[in-house]
C-alpha cells in the first residue's frame, strides 16, 4: 500500500499556508511605503517569493 | 515607422523558428532522446500566459491596481496541491485519458453523453479566447504599423487571417503526428516551452526599459504615482474589493489545471512524474517574474499619456516606440507573438482531439453504422477528422474575431473562459475522491453549473456588445425582478465574475451530490469509481480480469484495431502485447479478460474511452455483470487488499521478533564467552598460589636437611599463600553469590561516618606499619543511609587498603573525606601515591585486574577486591568510580544515596 509521500505533504501544507497569506484579511495590513515602494506591493511579491522559495526547498532536496 | 514588409518577414521568420524547434524535438523524440527535462515540463507549463496576459495585464493594473495578480497567485497555491496533480496524471496514463472531456466521462461509466458536455462546454468557453489572441496579434501589428483597423493585407489576404493559417498548419505538423492522443507531442512542447522562455525575456526587457530607462526605477515611478490622486488609488488595495480577491483566486486556480490547454500540458504531455517538483516551484517563479514589471508598466503608461487617449492593452509596445526604441518594440512584439501562438497551437490541438473523439466519433459511430462498416481503414480518417477540427476550431475563432471586433464579450473573455471550465471542478474533484459520484449526478452538475454560468455571464457579455437585448440583465428576464442576470435573486454588491462563480458553483455542487446521493451507479460506473478513486492502490491484475466477463474473438478485436489504429500500428501493438505476455505471437493468447482490456485501452487512446467502449461491445459479447457482483468484486479486492495489509503487519512482527532473538542469541553468547574467560582467569589465579604452596612443601618434603631458617621461611610463605587462596576462594564466592542475586544482604540505618571511622581505626595497624599518614574529614552527622554496614565496612576497608598498598612508604598520605551533595553521600579516599593512566582507571575494575605491572611485580591481592566493592556500591544505588592522572595519585569516590523522605501519605515515592 502507498504510504503517504512526506514532500507532497509539505507541499500542500505550503500551499495551504499562502490561502490565509495572500487574501484578506491580512492583506489589509501592509500600508504605507517602504523605500518609496507602496508596501502592499513588496508584501505580496515577498510573501509570493518566499513561498517559491520555500516550496523549491522542499521539492529539490533529497534525501528520505 | 516600422515597414509592413519587415514586420511580416520578422513574425515569417520567428514562426520559421518555432518550426525548427517543433522538429528538433520530435526528431530527438523519434531518437529516443527525448529533450523533455523537469525544466522543459516547467516552462511549458507557462502556456498559461497568453497575450492576455502579456498585453492584458498592463490594462488590467492601470484600472484595477494589483488584483490582477489573483490570476497568477490562484495558479501557485493549486500547483503546490501536487498530490491531486499527481493523482491526475496517474489515472490518466492508467485509463489512456486523452482530454479532459475523455477524463470526465472515463470515470462515470465512459459516457459518450458526459463527454459531449464537456466537449460543448469547453468549445463555447475557450473559441471566444482563441479569438482574443488573434485580436491581440491583430492588434500589436496595428501599433507596430500606427494604423487604425484591423491587421495588414498581404497579397490581398487579411495577416490574421494568414498567421491563423500558419497556426492551424504547425498544429495539424506537430499536433496530429499520431493517432493515438495519448502520446506526446514532444516537439509541440519543445516550441511552447521555448516561445515562454522569449515572451518572459521579452516582456522584462519592456519592464525594465520603463522603469529604469524612462523612469528613475521602481521608487520613482510609484512615488510619482503616488504623486496623483488617481494613479495613487492603483497602489492601494481595495479591501471592500476582498470577496472578488478571494473568487479570483479561486477561479485560476481551477483554470491551471482545468482549461484543455493545460489539463493537455500538465497530464497528457507529463513524461514523468517527477518533473512535477521542478514545475512546482519553477513555473510560480516564472509567473513571478512576469508580474513583476505589470505595475510599473501600467502606472508609466497612465504618467507618460496623460489625457492621451491611447489603449493601455498596448503599453507594452507604445512606450518603446514613443521613445524611438523600436528594436525593442520589435521585441515586444515577438513576446505577444509567442504568447498568443503559443496558447492557440495548444488549446487548438486539445480541443480538436475533444471534438474529434467525444463529438464526432460518436455522431460517425451512431449514425452511419454502414459508412464505418464500409472502410477497412479508419485511421486516415480519424487523423483527418483531427485535422479538420483543428482548422475548423481556427476558422471560428478567426470568424469570431471578426464579427466581435472591439466589442465587450470579446475583451472580458478571459475571465468568462475560466468561469467556464470551473464548472468542471466538481465532476473532477469528486470524481477523483468520492466513490459515490454517479453519472446522473455530474450530468445534472454540469448541466446545472454551465447554464448559470450562461445566463450569469456569457449571455451579459453579449448583451453589453449590444448582441441581444439587455433587458434580461437590467429589468431581470420576462421583467421579473430577481431572475436580473447579474444579481440573480437580489444578490447584489458582487462584481459579475464572483456573483457567477458563486451562483454557479451551488448549483453545479448542489445538484451533483444531490443527484448522485439520490442516483444508483451502474456496474461500469462502479467500477470505474474504484479506479479512479483508488488508483493508487487499485490491484488491476487481480481485479481487472474479473470485472469482465463474456465472450469475445481475438479476430474481431484484432479487426477492430486494424481498422481504427491502422494495420502497422496494431501489429506493432500486438507484438508489444504479447510480448509482455510471454507468448511469441497475439494468436496463441486467449481472447480473454485481458485481451478484451488491452483492444479497449488501445482504442481508447486513439478514439477516447466512451467511443473505445462502444466499439468494443459491439464485437464482444459482454456478460452484463450487474451492479451487485461488481461491488462483490470490489470489496473482495478490498478485502483481500486488508488481507495482504494485515499478512505485511504480521510479517514486520515476525521479523522484529526474529531481531529480538537473534540479538538475545548474541547476548548469551557474549555471556557464555565472558563465562568461559572467567573460568580460565580463576583457575589460573588459584594455581599461582598452590603452585608455591606444592613447591615448598616437596621441597621441605624431600629434604629433610634443610636449615630451621629456612624452614621457617618457607613455612610461612605456605601460610601467607593458604590464607591468599582462602581469601581468593572467598571473595570468589562472595562475587558469584553477588552477581547471581543470591548474596544475603541486612540493609538497616547505617551511619556512613561511623563506617569510615570504624574502617579507618582497623587498618590503622597496616598504615602505622607502612609509615603511611591517614587522615580525615568527616561530619558529625547527616550522614545516615540505608545500606548493609558490614558490607560498607567491606568496601571502606578495601579501599582503604588498596590506597596504603600503592602508596610510598615514609612520604605516603591518604586522606579520607565524606560530605553531602544532590541527595547523596559522597566518600572519597585520595592517595598521593603513583595515579593511574586513564585507560587504567577503566580497567581495575574488571575482575583479576591489579594496578602495577602484574607481569613483572608480585601480585598484591587477589584482584577482585574492587569489582566487589563495585557490585555492593551499585546494589545500594550508588556509584564507584577513580579520577586519577599519573603522577598525581588516585582518588576513589563512591556515593550511596540518601534516604528517600517519606511523603504525606506515607508512601515512599521513586
Amino acid at each position: 500500500m502507498k504510504r503517504a509521500n512526506p514532500t507532497r505533504q509539505r507541499l500542500a501544507a505550503l500551499g495551504l499556508l499562502g490561502v490565509p497569506l495572500l487574501t484578506y484579511p491580512l492583506l489589509s495590513l501592509p500600508g504605507g511605503e517602504w523605500a518609496g515602494i507602496p508596501a502592499t506591493y513588496l508584501y505580496l511579491f515577498g510573501v509570493w517569493a518566499g513561498l517559491i522559495a520555500l516550496a523549491a526547498w522542499v521539492a529539490e532536496r533529497r534525501g528520505p | 515607422m516600422l515597414s509592413g514588409w519587415f514586420v511580416a518577414l520578422l513574425a515569417t521568420g520567428y514562426l520559421g523558428l518555432l518550426f525548427a524547434v517543433a522538429r528538433f524535438g520530435d526528431a530527438r523524440a523519434d531518437a529516443g532522446k527525448s529533450i523533455i527535462s523537469a525544466n522543459v515540463y516547467a516552462l511549458s507549463l507557462a502556456v498559461y500566459c497568453t497575450s492576455w496576459t502579456f498585453y492584458g495585464s498592463v490594462g488590467r493594473a492601470t484600472s484595477g491596481g494589483l488584483s490582477f495578480l489573483t490570476i497568477y497567485l490562484g495558479p501557485t497555491l493549486m500547483l503546490l496541491c501536487v498530490g491531486v496533480i499527481i493523482k491526475m496524471i496517474r489515472i490518466s496514463k492508467a485509463q489512456r485519458i486523452t482530454s479532459i472531456a475523455d477524463f470526465i466521462a472515463s470515470r462515470y461509466g465512459k459516457s459518450q453523453l458526459l463527454a459531449g458536455m464537456v466537449t460543448v462546454i469547453a468549445v463555447i468557453g475557450v473559441v471566444p479566447y482563441i479569438a482574443l489572441q488573434l485580436k491581440a496579434m491583430a492588434a500589436s501589428v496595428d501599433v507596430l504599423l500606427e494604423h487604425a483597423g484591423n491587421g495588414v493585407e498581404v497579397w490581398g489576404l487579411d495577416s490574421t487571417f494568414l498567421m491563423a493559417v500558419v497556426l492551424a498548419f504547425f498544429s495539424i505538423l506537430f499536433g496530429t503526428r499520431h493517432l493515438d492522443a495519448t502520446e506526446r507531442h514532444e516537439g509541440m512542447v519543445a516550441a511552447v516551452a521555448f516561445e515562454s522562455v522569449v515572451k518572459l525575456v521579452a516582456f522584462m526587457a519592456v519592464g525594465l526599459f520603463v522603469t529604469y530607462g524612462m523612469f528613475g526605477g521602481l521608487g520613482d515611478l510609484f512615488q510619482r504615482a503616488s504623486a496623483s490622486a488617481d494613479l495613487g488609488r492603483l497602489l492601494e488595495l481595495d479591501s471592500g474589493r476582498a470577496g472578488t480577491w478571494s473568487a479570483l483566486i479561486i477561479l485560476s486556480g481551477l483554470a491551471i489545471i482545468f482549461l484543455p490547454r493545460q489539463f493537455q500540458i500538465i497530464v497528457v504531455e507529463n513524461v514523468d512524474e517527477s518533473h512535477l517538483k521542478r514545475a512546482v516551484w519553477l513555473f510560480p517563479l516564472y509567473l513571478l517574474l512576469i508580474n513583476i514589471f505589470v505595475l510599473p508598466l501600467a502606472l508609466g503608461g497612465l504618467l507618460h499619456f496623460d489625457g492621451q487617449s491611447v489603449n493601455p492593452d498596448t503599453f507594452v509596445l507604445t512606450l518603446p516606440l514613443v521613445h524611438g526604441a523600436e528594436a525593442l518594440a520589435l521585441l515586444a512584439f515577438i513576446g505577444g507573438l509567442s504568447a498568443a501562438t503559443g496558447m492557440v497551437i495548444v488549446e487548438t490541438i486539445a480541443l480538436s482531439t475533444m471534438v474529434c473523439n467525444d463529438l464526432v466519433m460518436p455522431i460517425l459511430l451512431r449514425s452511419t453504422g454502414n459508412f464505418i462498416e464500409k472502410r477497412s481503414d479508419l485511421s486516415g480518417l480519424l487523423l483527418g477528422i483531427r485535422r479538420a477540427a483543428i482548422a475548423l476550431i481556427l476558422l471560428l475563432g478567426y470568424v469570431y474575431f471578426r464579427a466581435a471586433g472591439e466589442a465587450y464579450a470579446l475583451v472580458a473573455i478571459g475571465l468568462i473562459s475560466f468561469a467556464a471550465v470551473a464548472q468542471f471542478a466538481p465532476a473532477m474533484f469528486g470524481g477523483m475522491y468520492w466513490k459515490q459520484g454517479t453519472r446522473a449526478g455530474a450530468v445534472a452538475g454540469l448541466l446545472a453549473g454551465f447554464v448559470v454560468w450562461l445566463y450569469t455571464l456569457l449571455l451579459p457579455s453579449f448583451a453589453k456588445s449590444g448582441w441581444i437585448s439587455s433587458g434580461f440583465v437590467e429589468q431581470g428576464l420576462f421583467g421579473i425582478g430577481w431572475l436580473k442576470a447579474q444579481a440573480l435573486f437580489g444578490l447584489a454588491g458582487l462584481d459579475e465574475i464572483s456573483h457567477s462563480l458563486w451562483w454557479s458553483m451551488l448549483a453545479n455542487i448542489g445538484a451533483y451530490v444531490a443527484v448522485s446521493l439520490n442516483s444508483r451507479p451502474d456496474a461500469v460506473e462502479a467500477s470505474q469509481a474504484e479506479r479512479f478513486v483508488d488508483v493508487f492502490r487499485f490491484d488491476s491484475r487481480n481485479t481487472e480480469a474479473r470485472l469482465w466477463r463474456g465472450k469475445a474473438s481475438p479476430d474481431a478485436l484484432v479487426g477492430l484495431l486494424e481498422r481504427f489504429l491502422g494495420a502497422a500500428r496494431a501489429g506493432q501493438q500486438l507484438a508489444a502485447y504479447a510480448a509482455a505476455r510471454k507468448a511469441g505471437n497475439w494468436r496463441n493468447l486467449p481472447a480473454d479478460a485481458e485481451f478484451v482490456q488491452f483492444a479497449e485501452a488501445e482504442l481508447a487512446g486513439a478514439i477516447g474511452s466512451a467511443s473505445a467502449r462502444v466499439m468494443v461491445a459491439s464485437v464482444a459479447q459482454e456478460e452484463d455483470l450487474g451492479l451487485e457482483e461488481v461491488l462483490d468484486i470490489l470489496d473482495e479486492a478490498t478485502q483481500v487488499r486488508a488481507h495482504s495489509r494485515e499478512l505485511e503487519a504480521k510479517q514486520r512482527e515476525l521479523e522484529a521478533a526474529t531481531a529480538e532473538l537473534r540479538e538475545a542469541n548474541e547476548r548469551l553468547r557474549e555471556l557464555d564467552r565472558m563465562k568461559d574467560d572467567f573460568i580460565s582467569t580463576v583457575t589460573h589465579e588459584l594455581r599461582t598460589p598452590l603452585t608455591s604452596i606444592r613447591a615448598l612443601s616437596e621441597m621441605l618434603h624431600e629434604d629433610p636437611r634443610i636449615e630451621l631458617a629456612d624452614r621457617k621461611r618457607f613455612l610461612g610463605i605456605i601460610v601467607n599463600e593458604a590464607e591468599r587462596l582462602t581469601r581468593l576462594i572467598n571473595q570468589i564466592l562472595d562475587l558469584a553469590r553477588m552477581e547471581s542475586g543470591r548474596a544475603e544482604w541486612t540493609t538497616g540505618e547505617v551511619d556512613l561516618g561511623e563506617v569510615a571511622r570504624e574502617s579507618m581505626a582497623s587498618v590503622e595497624q597496616l598504615f602505622r606499619d607502612k609509615g603511611v599518614a591517614l587522615d580525615s574529614d568527616i561530619p558529625a552527622s547527616g550522614l545516615v543511609v540505608l545500606a548493609d554496614r558490614d558490607r560498607l565496612m567491606q568496601v571502606m576497608i578495601n579501599l582503604l587498603s588498596n590506597a596504603v598498598k600503592f602508596v610510598a612508604g615514609g612520604t605516603g598520605q591518604v586522606h579520607v573525606k565524606l560530605g553531602v551533595a544532590a541527595g547523596l553521600i559522597r566518600v572519597e579516599v585520595r592517595d598521593n601515591g603513583p595515579g593511574l593512566t586513564p585507560e587504567e582507571c577503566g580497567v581495575i575494575f574488571e575482575k583479576f585486574r591489579q594496578g602495577g605491572n602484574t607481569m613483572t611485580d608480585k601480585p598484591q591481592g587477589t584482584g577482585l577486591g574492587l569489582p566487589i566493592s563495585r557490585q555492593i556500591v551499585e546494589y545500594f544505588g550508588g556509584n564507584l568510580w577513580v579520577e586519577s592522572a599519573p603522577g598525581a595519585g588516585a582518588n576513589f569516590i563512591f556515593t550511596v544515596p540518601l534516604p528517600v523522605p517519606e511523603d504525606n501519605n506515607g508512601r515512599q515515592t521513586k
